[in-house]
């Protein structure tokens, strides 16, 4: 009798929860998964809107491998994760200068996070003329003699990638600052008072305890940034659209320009499902770098 | 020991100026360009101060060059977006946290894979199935694709978790309806992570350039910053136009989270390690 009646409380709560699931089910649905499962299959086939598809096995990737264009772009994509060592040490620098009582502290917590909610086309925009052959950058190098050529920051196709890299750097300090600082003050202050009534050293006490426990915070920030810089699009579209002689252009610009500017959409697809792949590979090795945690404590 | 503090104190405050103008200097450099009378704003050497200083810029690139019309696309763009987000996605973790469903683990996984799977063939994709639905070219169409935040249904889903049973169970003996006790009695419980999720979503909408840029083909339809590089391209030579755009559309997002810090931090970190 109870037993049913658990049952028939079940039955009736599934009714319910599909109800209320629905309309994101089907949303995501269309939009989340069924890209997924098609994106795939679309790699293998070739498709320019005009024409029908037509199935071409793995030609798409077969093309792609012996591409000059990809392997430049892979290439640009992989250097891009130069950015994520500096951008973590130096958002760990500043959470740690502004994690203290002070006077006007939240003045400083605020200028380092207007960057990261501006939009990245002002922000694109904005170091462009910064990085312009006469502009202030330029003009600042050369008052004080450090270079008495101006310095094509986006036009020297050995600088131009290097210097959009500084701009996403310094968009995105902001944001991992704020998620250190997190960390930082979740940090029980009597564990750091224990130790130096132990006799810690403030250094000893950084490296046996602060840092460990940043530990979770600093694999989210890897993994995330890892993400975003093997995807990043925006800022280069905006500076250089990927030039000087492709020299900026990644792959999320490639996957971009090969499917709508040049409407090949089954070999876009192709250049997406292999960056995925990257990205999948990279977000597991930054997991296993991290060790203890793992997806766990990333996501629940 | 105290002039070792002092010495301290001194070391720190210098880094934290040198990093502040890092990262205020070209906002400060926009600013000047948006107020300068001349249209060559590659002068050598260039003026550090606007001399003489003008407002008409702003004018201007609002009225003549129609920054206004970006300027409510973004509006409504980003009310109707941030609308849409927060109540699809309290609906789907709703009974991802109260109910127990049959199917529940395997829909809870679902939810949770595209945040593990970065896929990046979606564009693509997305933009065939619009274009077989008509929806090209639409708000409708921008705003579809990115309506449900499989992030938003989990940090909701935490969010409902941690309201205790009484609460339903005296509503549902007073005979309360499934879809009311949702939306009146346990969505107001979350209103702390449903703020901070709105504003996350604010910030995405109103900076959001790719997709319109792919979906839009009407340029009149823009959002501010696909417009910004729309007018930039069009009005190559007068930079102070376009300095004057940026301002105004940076704006509202400072002022906004000058006023509302808190939320704003809560909800850019809520992705970090707390859930």
């Amino acid at each position: 009798m109870a037993k049913n009646f658990h049952r028939g409380l079940r039955i009736k709560q599934t009714i319910i929860a599909y109800i209320f699931l629905a309309i994101p089910a089907i949303i995501l649905g269309i939009f989340t998964y069924y890209p997924m499962i098609l994106g795939v299959v679309l790699s293998f086939f070739r498709y320019d809107f005009i024409n029908p598809m037509k199935m071409v096995g793995f030609s798409n990737y077969a093309k792609v491998f012996g591409n000059w264009q990809f392997l430049n772009a892979m290439k640009n994509s992989f250097l891009y994760l130069l950015v994520v060592p500096p951008l973590q040490l130096l958002s760990i620098i500043m959470a740690i200068l502004v994690n203290r009582q002070m006077k006007g502290i939240n003045v400083f917590r605020t200028l380092y996070f207007i960057p990261v909610i501006t939009s990245m086309t002002v922000v694109a925009l904005s170091w462009n003329w910064m990085f312009a052959q006469k502009g202030i950058l330029n003009y600042i190098l050369m008052g004080l003699h450090f270079t008495s050529q101006p310095i094509g920051w986006l036009t020297d196709p050995k600088i131009a990638l290097f210097s959009i890299m500084f701009v996403t750097m310094w968009k995105g300090l902001g944001y991992y600052m704020m998620i250190y600082l997190a960390g930082l003050q979740s940090i029980p202050f009597n564990l750091i008072e224990a130790a130096m009534i132990d006799g810690a050293k403030p250094a000893q006490v950084f490296w046996k305890i602060t840092l460990p426990l940043l530990k979770p915070y600093a694999m989210f920030c890897s993994v995330v940034s890892t993400i975003a810089a093997l995807n990043v699009f925006t800022e280069i579209y905006v500076m250089t659209g990927g030039g000087p002689y492709h020299s900026t252009e990644t792959m999320g610009v490639l996957i971009y320009e090969k499917a709508f500017e040049n409407l090949k959409f089954g070999y876009s697809s192709a250049l997406a499902v292999i960056l995925s792949l990257v990205l999948i590979v990279a977000t597991m090795m930054n997991l296993k770098f991290f060790k203890e945690g793992g997806v766990q404590s990333y996501y629940g | 020991m105290d002039k070792r503090k002092k010495t301290n104190y001194v070391s720190v405050m210098t880094l934290m100026i040198f990093f502040a103008i890092i990262t205020t200097f070209p906002y400060y450099w926009t600013l000047k360009t948006s107020l300068e009378v001349s249209s060559n704003v590659y002068k050598f050497p260039p003026d550090i101060i606007p001399n003489p200083a003008t407002f008409k810029n702003y004018t201007v690139v609002w009225n003549q060059l129609g920054l206004v019309r970006y300027y409510l696309n973004s509006i409504l763009l980003t009310s109707v977006g941030v609308v849409v987000n927060v109540f699809l996605a309290a609906m789907a973790a709703y009974p991802l946290a109260r109910f127990n469903f049959y199917g529940k683990k395997i829909v809870f996984f679902l939810i949770l894979l595209p945040l593990m799977l970065p896929f990046q063939g979606g564009l693509i994709v997305n933009y065939l199935t619009l274009r077989n639905m008509h929806l090209l070219n639409t708000y409708t169409g921008v705003i579809l694709p990115l309506a449900v935040s499989a992030f938003g249904i989990f940090l909701f889903r935490q969010a409902y978790l941690g309201i205790p049973k009484d609460f339903e169970d005296a509503a549902r003996i007073d005979g309360a309806g499934e879809f009311y006790i949702w939306l009146r009695i346990m969505t107001p419980l979350i209103s702390p992570t449903i703020s901070a999720f709105a504003i996350l979503q604010a910030i995405t909408w109103w900076d959001i350039f790719l997709w319109p840029l792919i979906v839009l083909s009407d340029s009149q339809k823009y959002p501010l910053a696909v417009a910004l590089m729309y007018l930039n391209s069009t009005f190559q030579t007068n930079f102070k136009y376009t300095a004057a755009g940026m301002i105004l559309a940076t704006l509202p997002l400072i002022i906004a989270f000058l006023f509302m810090q808190r939320f704003f931090i809560k909800g850019l970190t809520a992705g970090g390690v707390k859930y």
